[in-house]
């Protein structure tokens, strides 16, 4: 029997074997943000160090101002300390950090990719969910509490228990308007917010092989939405060629070694997943979502559902909260729904790609409501900029920001204030995710730029 | 400074309280505005912070104020990878969580931080929120040893968890400790992977 790419990988890192099926993993990649503040804490009062500092990479995301770039800017004197800490731990630690003023800086998980530090093949590990993400360029990637991330600081090592495998199969070409999120929203309403759980997730399929490292980076990021402990695209050609020429990716003879040996990584025709599951992308539409789990998702074309309809009593009760929450009235369309403001940005949505799509429908009109563009990184705005891409979201009356998580977690003051409404590129539509009380429908970078236009959901291929 | 103790977790005898919801995901358990706080300032205050401000949630009623111990529905912990979750929940003096399932980052933070997860089925767990409302301030017991947990009336439920997270809790040990008596063979592993994965090195601008 064959060895899956997650079986692969996980071999390559295996130090010891714990007595009680534990593994010791090696970790090559460790990525670090102004969160890890409290694994620095810890580190220290243990009086530790960091033992392989060349093998962590850092860049403030999560509190950082969209508005200006200094630390200085940062108005919650919390937020502004954990920023200043991750410019003091990386120092005194030796550990590269894109901070504020370089630009290199941006969502951690926008920036590893681009710089060519994700790479096929490797354990990464992060203290952030989104972790998955990386799994996009055949990296096996983790995110992880505080606890752990000191763990990996100390050791460069992780105790894992083997997951079991998933692989989703995504078949045929996506329709016109129809996009990398709409594939991952489809995939979590199908496969539910913890339909996942305990396992690692391969993508595969003709789709997903016809997908930019852009688009599967998208896909990727919303594994843990489905309760995922990963997700992963076993590396093609695509990826090579996305790799090639990054700062931090092999050069020379060094490039022909590790693309011999990422070309050994893609799951074996015989190997076996715990589990299948296929999806028909040709049947898919834009996705929005209802209510306060990435799973309730449904086409554009489809209506608030009715919890009338829901035998099960506590789903029922479930669905009537939402709705509550959110404002809703059970048979309206999707459409039908009027927001309040925009965002277009976090580690799901803002690589150029996005921002491109976004701008395309943008420059068809004049936004209704207040709308935010920040880029995934600064690397992205620049690119986006040299593009003129910020000219057109600004005639249009999109703000143009800085780069940061922004209001995908609204802890740096960029909020949706109570009782309003969001048309949101990001991952999370949770209660209170954006803001107290904020109320959130995850779309597409396309479908958000619509909502802007018109503001109200809107089917992008009928603009 | 010294380091922040995880307290130890054998036999936890208390009262439970029911929460009758699913999906409760980390935002909710400890909302995002209160992530950056020190360790040692504790979390305590800020557990399901945005749900305290209704009198009729669980924990606002007076026989489970005092719980130690949580019995909730599907999904447990989901999302945001934020340890500060559990440590709310163990600085409020909730010990234990007993739920169908759990989100992995979640339960993993949660023996990390002297909170025991506790998965039973989903009949078990509706049970025991039923009694748990039936007789409001009724108590739980959990024995970590015997990896056993009694309901009010007396039933006794087994629950599963891994040989080396046990240890962990039972002792109160760091990981890290541990680990680190696995020097020489991190040492020999990391010499060997910078060798055959040397480009993941020299790459370095």
């Amino acid at each position: 029997m064959g060895s899956t790419l997650y079986e692969k990988i996980w071999a390559a890192h295996r130090i010891v074997e714990g007595d009680d099926g534990q593994t010791l993993l090696h970790v090559a990649r460790h990525l670090v943000h102004d969160g890890s503040v409290h694994a620095f804490e810890f580190l220290r009062d243990r009086g530790l160090k960091v033992r392989r500092p060349d093998q962590a990479f850092a860049t403030p995301d999560h509190g950082v101002s969209t508005l200006v770039h200094k630390v200085d800017a940062i108005a919650d004197p919390e937020q502004r300390r954990v920023v200043q800490l991750l410019d003091g731990n990386t120092r005194a630690f030796g550990i590269v950090h894109f901070s504020l003023d370089d630009p290199r800086q941006g969502i951690v998980h926008v920036v590893g990719p681009e710089q060519g530090i994700t790479q096929p093949g490797v354990v990464l590990m992060c203290g952030d969910s989104h972790t998955s993400t990386h799994g996009a360029l055949g990296a096996l990637a983790f995110g992880a509490g505080a606890s752990e991330i000191t763990h990996v600081l100390a050791t460069q090592a992780s105790w894992q228990r083997r997951s079991k495998t998933m692989r989703i199969r995504v078949e045929g070409s996506l329709p016109p308007g129809v996009t990398a999120k709409d594939v991952i929203l489809a995939i979590i309403a199908k496969v539910g917010a913890n339909g996942a759980n305990g396992h690692v997730i391969e993508y595969a399929g003709s789709t997903i092989r016809a997908m930019s490292i852009e688009q599967r980076l998208t896909v990727c990021n919303m594994s843990i939405e489905a309760g995922a402990r990963a997700g992963m695209v076993a590396p093609d050609e695509t990826t090579y060629a996305y790799l090639k020429g990054r700062p931090y990716a092999p050069k020379g003879a060094a490039w022909d070694r590790a693309l011999a040996y990422w070309k050994t990584l893609p799951s074996d025709p015989d190997a076996v997943f715990d589990s299948e599951i296929e999806l028909d992308a040709t049947q898919l539409a834009p996705m929005v979502t209802w209510g306060n789990s990435p799973e309730d998702a449904l086409p554009v074309t489809g209506r608030v559902p009715d919890p009338a309809g829901e035998k099960d009593p506590e789903r029922k009760a479930s669905m009537e909260r939402a709705l509550k929450y959110m404002g809703l009235t059970p048979g309206m369309a999707l459409t039908d729904i009027a927001v309040d403001q925009v965002f277009i940005g976090s580690c799901t949505n803002a690589r150029i790609e996005d921002l491109r799509a976004a701008a395309q429908v943008a420059k068809r009109g004049k936004a209704k409501v207040p709308a935010m563009v920040s880029p995934g990184s600064t690397t992205v705005k620049l690119a986006a900029e040299k593009e003129g891409l910020d000219r057109i979201f600004r005639d249009a009356g999109f703000e143009w920001r800085e780069s940061g998580c922004s209001m995908c977690v609204a802890m740096n003051g960029d909020m949706v204030p109570a009782g309003k409404r969001c048309a949101s590129t990001s991952n999370r539509n949770f209660v209170g995710r954006q803001g107290k009380g904020s109320r959130t429908h995850l779309v597409s970078p396309a479908m958000a730029a619509a909502a802007a236009l018109t503001g109200r959901i809107t089917d992008v291929r009928t603009l | 400074m010294e380091p922040f103790v995880v307290l130890p977790f054998i036999v936890l005898e208390g009262v439970g309280a029911p929460l009758d919801r699913s999906k409760v995901d980390t935002d909710q358990i400890l909302p995002a505005r209160f992530l950056r706080r020190p360790r040692k300032e504790g979390y305590g205050s800020f557990l399901f912070r945005d749900w305290m401000d209704d009198p009729k949630f669980v924990l606002n009623q007076p026989p489970y104020r005092q719980a130690r111990i949580l019995v909730a529905d599907r999904n447990f912990g989901g999302g945001s990878s934020r340890e500060q979750a559990p440590w709310a929940l163990s600085d409020y003096g909730i010990r234990c969580v007993i739920a169908v399932d759990f989100g992995d980052i979640f339960y993993l933070n949660s023996l990390k931080s002297g909170v025991l997860p506790v998965a039973l089925g989903f009949d078990i767990c509706t049970d025991l929120r039923e009694q748990l409302h039936a007789r409001p301030g009724a108590t739980i017991k959990v024995d970590l040893p015997a990896q056993t947990v009694t309901a009010p009336d007396g039933a006794t439920h087994r629950f599963e968890i891994d040989g080396f997270r046990k240890k962990c809790l039972l002792e109160g040990l760091d990981d890290v400790g541990v680990t680190l008596q696995h020097e020489a063979a991190i040492a020999a592993f990391e010499t060997q992977y910078r060798k055959r994965f040397d480009w993941l090195f020299h790459g370095n601008v």
